[in-house]
This record gives structure tokens, C-alpha cells and sequence, in this order.
């Protein structure tokens, strides 16, 4: 691996971890760059751009100070984020990448679809970007939409080699604009990501400052009674894990960026009053998956990781870690609104600013309260009547926690599983059985309209997945001629993550028969998210029920939930497939898939 | 102090079966741990395909990591005596197999009193279990024996920290060592540490002056705030006992069966 060789985290100081510096972002100065889209003014805040079809890109380094502390980070075009780059469809595209950095790199170009050598995974696709050299990527472009691009070597993304894509369709938007924002959200951290990922092995709950205490406890005691406050702790201890296990890690350590502007930083985009707006939302994180909601305004979803959807109204939408989502915005009150963003541990948030004329500013609202993982997400279907399509209407907010749940009177063994109606019995693997794994869910949960942890009755009107329709269906209508079915693995106390309880060093490639239709199957035994991203092909989300649900590249598998999607193994090559959180990944839950 | 000391009993046993919390673990077992099934699936899906002249990705997943842990660096106030004590680990190795060393011991008056150094093959056996094989090293007044080693180390249910470890030396001298701690999160960072240790042995040691059974056992109560995870100051107070012909013996030495320490020291890990 390669060493930033950061200093050591100095003694946090946690409002600024949480908020950031007025100041902060990149000393050289963002990119005041505006497409030439006719704003109203060289506004604030804007991303520099790079459009056309021959673009040059240099990863260097560049002095950051997000928290009043300088840090080196590495940066593409000296700029957090990255240039936007705008290409087109049908052309060709020219990205010539020059290495400035004193070790090898890689750029990496998220969800698009292109042949294996030009994907940008060090040991798979190519050797990577030596110290000094330039390389020179030229693929076909044959999709629109919004996209992203990052390095896939060590902990680059983690230190600020990110940046975002558009991709302008050959015709017209299905959805057309009067004026669009680019917004970017990410993590950054003062930390040597190589030193955090140590401290994560050392004590996994590290970076978790909202774990259950003594005081909660007897403020449970108050409100519930002994009995319930022991109860919904019980489960919990006995099995060693943690109601509060959100995110590996939170604002002890981050500091949330828009566009690379800290919330003290303040990222600004303009509008006129009665315009509408797209807003192309992209979580270029290494870490954080966020919940986005812009107080005061509906959102209507049209994209979902570059393609487009059926149009959804929403208040709010979660997006995991390397996903993106195009919303419109018909701001009619000349007035200001906050983009407000919170970390799913409902530890930090960024924010930036929706307004009218530079330097305004709305209310930010104060973070949702944080909630503990419930039954759904440690045992899936079993955890609750949630199997079923249809269900997310229920309430369950009282069941935060295990109160009334006697696990003692369960026999799993004894329960037949095929006699269940709406359940879906799993099959694990036989390396599922070992230190790294801490848990099986036997009966997950398979319906996709559960918002997640966090969202779930907050009165708002969140997207889920089971909301998303992609325009026109599918790309390949044929019926998925066999299954692979993975499980996501981990231990929490050893911080092991894996795919089947195998480490990818440990593991084999996965072959995916060229020209095939495969169905994958991916069951989540674990209490977190896991945004698995497959390179190269789309990844076809269904229904519960097998029909086809909408096209990704990025599929976030909740808690205890299980997902299928189908995939169309049209591009032959290695590729990498993993999950998204950058931590998990290099801790192993990651796969070679060989199309041949 | 009759009181105090069959309340220390009391909760060493109460601390020393996990057995409610076993028998969870059983319950459980379906969830977390347990064999894999007869039909259990492959996770081989590479139809013979390997890696071929790829190198593949460049990934952290196999280590080594290292941590060094002062759990306790302190100095100790007892009615008999003043003086210093220490508890430290540190690992160094992958995700299944690490190298282990663990030593504790103190000073008294400024002499060292007893410690010893362990050094174990530690191997991960369950999602929470490792399994340790090594040796001891006896330092200090009492005779410097060496011993081997063998144990088990993890975390049990209800997130007790615990590590049981036999041990034999030449002349068919056993030994047991139990000791398991818990962290008690008052807020996020004032934190309350339990500790037990019980020491027994196979047959009695004049010259150690142990007797055989159960030995002695000591229970801390330190009180920590972690100015930042790794580096805590901590006040505490810790009870030693002495049982059966090892408290005779140290009554014989005009030692003192029975001792209230009060401690203050630091927690620190890199």
C-alpha cells in the first residue's frame, strides 16, 4: 500500500470535525469555471469543467485545511472534487490521466460501460498509472446520465481523488432543465486513511461515538420500566453487537463535504425564482451514506445511477455510497434552501445552500434523532411482517429495539422454512461458518420499499428502491439461466468483510459465462449496508417477485435483506466487484468476476 | 470487612459463569457461530477460471496489523504498601493468526514484587474466540518458573472481555489464570472498567507461598475518561484476596490477606 504519510489526528475538536472551517477546501482555489450554460452569474461555488472529447486530467497533491489543520491531499487538477467532466453520447471519448504523485495511481470511471482495459482497476484492467507516466483512455461513450470517476488504488478515493461525470445524451434530456447543479458529497477525514483503517482492525467501534450508556439505560428505565430497558439491550449484548453500528466511521473523523465546501464552507448554487432546476446528486464517498433533503421543496427523482426513471415525488431520498440520483427542483419563492445532507449515524451532515442571489443562507435543520437497528435488521423477514410487498405502510416504531421479542422461545431448527408463505429460505455457504462471519440470517427480507434505518415513519415521504422504474424496462428480456447466489459477510468485532466469509485474497474469481443471463443473488448477513458495485454491466435490479425493478450499477443491500438482479455478461473481461465502502473493500469483501 | 470480602466472592463468582450467558449463546446459535449444514453451497463459482497473469487488486485484507495495549500503567496505595502496576498486550499478525505477548506484574516499595511474560500463538477459532498456545516467563521474589501455556482469549457474551489460560511447568505444577473485564460506557468517554483475575494452582508453592485450589483473586473498579480513544487517565480501587492455605502462608510472612488499593494510572494503545 501506499503511505500518504499523513501526521497523526490531532486532538479532535469535535464541532469542527462536525461543521468544518468557514474557510476550508483547497488553498489553490476552487475552480470558478461556468459552463457555458448562461448562468446568471460566474456564481459561487461552481465546479470547473471539463467538456468535450479530448480532456486531460493530472493527479497531484495540494494543501487542504478542512478543520484547522493542513493536510496534503491528493487531488485531481488540484481540485476536491475533481473537474466536472461533460462528455457526450456517441462520441469518443480521450481521457489522458498524468500521474504527478511520488506513487502509482489509478482513475477508475464509475458505472460506465466500456471494454475491460480502459475500466481503470490496477490488476485487472491494466497495471495502473506509474509515478510520472500519462495514460491515455479512449472508449466509446453510449450512455448518458450522471456518473463519477475515482482512483481504485489504496485509499486514494479517501484522500480526495474523486470527481464527478456527466454524460450529455445524444438527443434531448427526457427531462429537460432550465439550469442544473452538479452536487457532490463526500467525506474527508485528517486522518492517514491507511492509520484508520489500522485503528478499525484495532477496536471496530472506534469512530463510534453513539453508543448505547449507562445514562440512556436509566433514561430508558424511566420512560419504559426496568423490564423493557433490560429487553431491548438483551439480544443486543448477548450477541455481542451494537444497535448503533450505522457506519464505520462517522464525524469523529469526517468532516462532510458538498462539492468539497465543509457545512461552515457552504457550497452555494444559484437559481431564478421559478426555474426548474436538475440537481445531479453524486456520493462520492469513501464511508458515509447520506440522506438528502432540501427543506421547504419537493424532489422529483428522474435518475438513478445515470439512467432515467419514471418521475417520483419525494421529501427525501438515501443515497449509499457510490450512487447517484438526478432530481428536479421547482423552486418558485425568492428565497433561500438548504441542501441538507446527514450521515445515516446521524453523527455529522453537510450542507450547502439553494438560492436566489449569491451568499444567502436558510435554516439548516438539526439532525433526526439517532435510532437503534431493529429487528428487520438483524433477522430480516423474521424480524417483522415486512416479506411482503405492500407492508411498508405498517408501524413499526415500536419496535426499536428488542422489547417483547423472547428470543429464548425460538427454535430456529424446528421452524419449516418452505411452509412459510412470502419468506425466502437462503442457502449459505459452507465458508460461512468461520471467524470472519458473525452472523446468518436464515429468512431475510426480500421487499424493497423499507427506506432503511433511520427513515423509516419519519412523516416524510422517502424514496425506496421499490420506487424506482427505469424508463423502458429492461435491456435484455430474457429469463436469468442460472443463480449465483452471494452472501455479504462480515465480523464487526474483527472488522473482517467478505463475500461468503472468504476474503478476496482468499478467494476465487467468479465466471460469468460469456453472453449469458445470470441472476444474482445477494443475501446481506450482516447488520450494515453494503453498496455492492458490479464493473462493466449493468446490474438489473427485480422485484421480490423476479420482474424487472430498475437498472443500476450500484445496489445498496440493507440489513438482513435479500436482493436479485440480473446481469447480461455481454463484456468479456476481468472486473471488479465489491463493496463500495472503502473499508470494507480493502478489508476483502471484494471479487474478481471473469466474463469469458 | 467479613462482608466486603464475601461480596468480592460473591461477584467473582457471579463475574466467573457466564453460564445465562452461554446458554444464550446457545439459543442463538443458529445466528451467529454454529456448523455449516450438510448441504451448505460452494462459494466456488470460477468454473476452474483463475487469476491468470493478473496481479489483481492491491488490497489490505491480509495484514499484518499490530496493536500495543497499556491497559493498566498505574500506581497503587494499599494499607500494606505503595508502589506500581502494570497490564499491557500487544498482538502483531493477521485476521486468524497473531503473535501475542501479555505481561503484568508490579513493584512494591521499589522492588519488583512478581510479573510475568507470556508469548502465545494466538489463533482465531470462533467469530469471537481465539485459542492461545505458548509459553510464561515468571519474574520477581518468588521462584522465576517458566511455563507452558494454553488458553482461550475473546469476548463472551455481554461483551466480557475474557481470557482463561492453563498452565503447567516442570514438576507437575498447574496453573489457572482467569481474568475478565468489562467496559461499563457511562457516557461515551467516562467509562467504568470491572476487572476480575483469579489465580489457582495444582499443588501448593512455598516458595511462591501459594497453596493449592483456589489462590487468590483481585477485583478493580477503574474509572476512565478517554481523552481520546487511545490515551485515558483512570482513578480506580482494587480488592485483593487471599483464600485457603495461601492466605495461611501469608499470614505465617505477616503479610496481609486482604488489601484495599486505590489506583491511578493511564490507558493508552498505539
Amino acid at each position: 500500500m501506499h503511505s500518504s504519510g499523513f501526521p497523526e489526528l490531532p486532538s479532535p475538536s469535535r464541532r469542527r470535525f462536525v461543521t468544518g472551517l468557514a474557510m476550508g477546501g483547497v488553498a489553490a482555489g476552487l475552480g470558478l469555471l461556468v459552463p457555458g450554460k448562461g448562468w446568471a452569474s460566474p456564481s459561487q461555488g461552481q465546479l470547473s469543467v471539463l467538456k468535450g472529447t479530448d480532456l486531460s486530467l493530472e493527479i497531484g497533491t495540494s494543501t487542504v485545511n478542512y478543520t484547522g489543520a493542513s493536510r496534503i491531499a491528493t487531488t485531481i487538477n488540484g481540485g476536491i472534487p475533481g473537474p466536472l467532466l461533460r462528455l457526450k453520447e456517441g462520441t469518443t471519448a480521450t481521457l489522458r490521466v498524468t500521474n504527478r504523485l511520488p506513487t502509482s495511481t489509478s482513475i477508475h470511471w464509475h458505472g460506465i460501460i466500456l471494454p475491460s482495459d480502459q475500466d481503470g482497476v490496477p490488476g485487472f484492467s491494466y497495471k495502473g498509472i506509474e509515478a510520472g507516466e500519462t495514460f491515455v483512455y479512449r472508449f466509446p461513450v453510449r450512455q448518458s446520465g450522471t456518473y463519477w470517476y475515482h482512483s481504485h488504488t489504496g485509499f486514494q478515493e479517501q484522500t480526495g481523488v474523486y470527481g464527478p461525470m456527466v454524460i450529455d445524451p445524444a438527443g434531448p434530456e427526457r427531462y429537460p432543465s432550465d439550469r442544473e447543479h452538479v452536487i457532490m458529497l463526500s467525506d474527508w477525514t485528517d486522518m492517514d486513511p491507511e492509520r484508520l483503517f489500522l485503528r478499525l482492525k484495532q477496536q471496530s467501534d472506534y469512530f463510534n461515538y453513539g453508543k448505547p450508556t449507562a445514562v440512556d439505560f436509566f433514561r430508558d428505565v424511566r420512560s419504559k420500566g426496568l423490564g423493557e430497558a433490560l429487553s431491548m439491550r438483551r439480544m443486543w449484548n448477548s450477541m455481542r453487537m451494537n444497535p448503533t453500528d450505522f457506519s464505520d466511521v462517522g464525524a469523529a473523523a469526517y468532516t462532510y463535504l458538498m462539492n468539497g465546501y465543509s457545512p461552515s464552507g457552504n457550497w452555494n448554487g444559484l437559481f431564478r425564482p421559478g426555474e426548474k432546476l436538475r440537481l445531479r446528486f453524486i456520493n462520492g464517498s469513501s464511508s458515509t451514506i447520506f440522506d438528502v433533503r432540501i427543506p421547504g421543496l419537493k424532489m422529483t427523482v428522474i435518475s438513478a445511477d445515470g439512467q432515467d426513471v419514471e418521475p417520483v415525488p419525494v421529501d427525501e431520498f438515501r443515497i449509499s455510497v457510490a450512487e447517484t440520483y438526478d432530481v428536479l427542483i421547482e423552486p418558485t419563492e425568492d428565497r433561500a434552501y438548504s441542501v441538507f445532507a446527514q450521515s445515516i449515524d446521524r453523527a455529522g451532515y453537510t450542507r450547502g445552500t439553494l438560492s436566489p442571489r449569491p451568499g444567502m443562507e436558510a435554516d439548516v435543520p438539526a439532525m433526526d434523532p439517532r435510532q437503534w437497528l431493529d429487528m428487520r435488521d438483524m433477522m430480516g423477514a423474521m424480524g417483522g411482517d415486512t416479506s411482503g410487498p405492500g407492508m411498508a405502510g405498517m408501524d413499526h416504531g415500536s419496535m426499536a429495539g428488542m422489547e417483547g421479542m423472547d428470543m429464548s422461545g425460538m427454535d430456529h431448527g424446528a421452524m419449516d422454512h418452505g411452509s412459510m408463505a412470502g419468506m425466502v429460505s437462503v442457502r449459505h455457504a459452507k465458508t460461512e461458518y468461520s471467524p470472519a462471519v458473525d452472523m446468518h440470517v436464515d429468512m431475510p427480507r426480500t421487499n424493497l420499499d423499507d427506506p432503511g434505518i433511520g427513515l423509516r415513519d419519519n412523516g416524510r415521504r422517502v424514496l425506496t428502491y421499490a420506487d424506482l422504474h427505469t424508463v423502458g424496462g429492461s435491456m435484455d428480456e430474457r429469463e436469468p439461466g442460472r443463480e449465483i447466489e452471494l452472501h455479504l459477510t462480515g465480523n464487526m468485532e474483527r472488522f473482517i468483510w467478505s463475500f461468503d466469509g472468504v476474503k478476496f485474497s482468499d478467494a476465487k474469481p467468479v465466471h460469468f459465462r460469456k453472453g449469458e443471463r445470470v441472476r444474482v443473488v445477494l443475501v446481506n448477513d450482516s447488520m450494515m449496508n453494503h453498496p455492492i458495485h458490479l464493473h462493466g454491466m449493468w446490474s438489473e435490479l427485480e422485484t421480490p417477485e423476479g420482474a424487472f425493478q430498475v437498472r443500476k450499477h450500484t445496489i445498496n443491500v440493507q440489513p438482513a435483506q435479500r436482493v436479485t438482479y440480473a446481469v447480461t455478461a455481454d463484456n468479456p473481461g476481468r472486473w471488479a466487484y465489491h463493496c463500495h465502502l472503502l473499508y470494507h473493500m480493502e478489508a476483502g469483501m471484494f471479487r474478481e468476476v471473469v466474463v469469458s | 470487612m467479613k462482608r466486603i470480602r464475601k461480596r468480592l466472592v460473591a461477584t467473582a463468582l457471579l463475574l466467573a459463569s457466564t453460564s445465562p450467558a452461554w446458554a444464550q449463546e446457545m439459543i442463538m446459535g443458529p445466528m451467529q457461530g454454529g456448523k455449516a449444514p450438510a448441504d451448505a453451497r460452494s462459494p466456488d463459482y470460477s468454473d476452474g477460471v483463475d487469476y491468470g497473469d493478473m496481479t489483481g487488486m492491491d488490497m489490505n485484507d491480509s495484514g499484518p496489523y499490530r496493536m500495543l495495549l497499556l491497559d493498566q500503567l498505574e500506581a497503587v496505595h494499599g494499607r500494606s504498601a505503595n508502589g506500581q502496576s502494570w497490564e499491557a498486550q500487544g498482538w502483531y499478525g493477521g485476521d486468524i493468526d497473531r503473535l501475542w505477548v501479555r505481561t503484568e506484574g508490579e513493584r512494591s516499595s521499589g522492588r519488583l514484587e512478581e510479573a510475568d511474560v507470556e508469548a502465545l500463538w494466538s489463533h482465531a477459532v470462533s467469530t469471537y474466540w481465539n485459542t492461545q498456545l505458548g509459553a510464561r516467563q515468571d519474574f520477581g521474589t518468588g521462584p522465576n518458573r517458566t511455563w507452558a501455556a494454553v488458553g482461550i482469549q475473546g469476548l463472551a457474551p455481554y461483551w466480557f472481555e475474557t481470557e482463561a489460560t492453563f498452565y503447567a511447568a516442570a514438576g507437575g505444577r498447574t496453573a489457572a489464570r482467569l481474568r475478565a473485564e468489562y467496559d461499563l460506557l457511562i457516557t461515551q468517554r467516562l467509562i467504568l472498567q470491572p476487572e476480575l483475575e483469579v489465580n489457582a494452582y495444582g499443588k501448593a508453592d512455598r516458595r511462591q507461598g501459594t497453596g493449592s485450589g483456589l489462590s487468590d483473586a483481585s477485583f478493580g473498579l477503574r474509572l476512565r475518561y478517554e481523552i481520546r480513544r487511545e490515551f485515558a487517565p483512570y482513578i480506580g480501587i482494587r480488592f485483593i484476596d487471599r483464600f485457603g492455605r495461601s492466605a495461611d502462608m501469608a499470614r505465617a510472612e505477616g503479610q496481609p490477606v486482604f488489601d484495599r488499593q486505590v489506583v491511578a494510572g493511564i490507558r493508552a494503545w498505539f
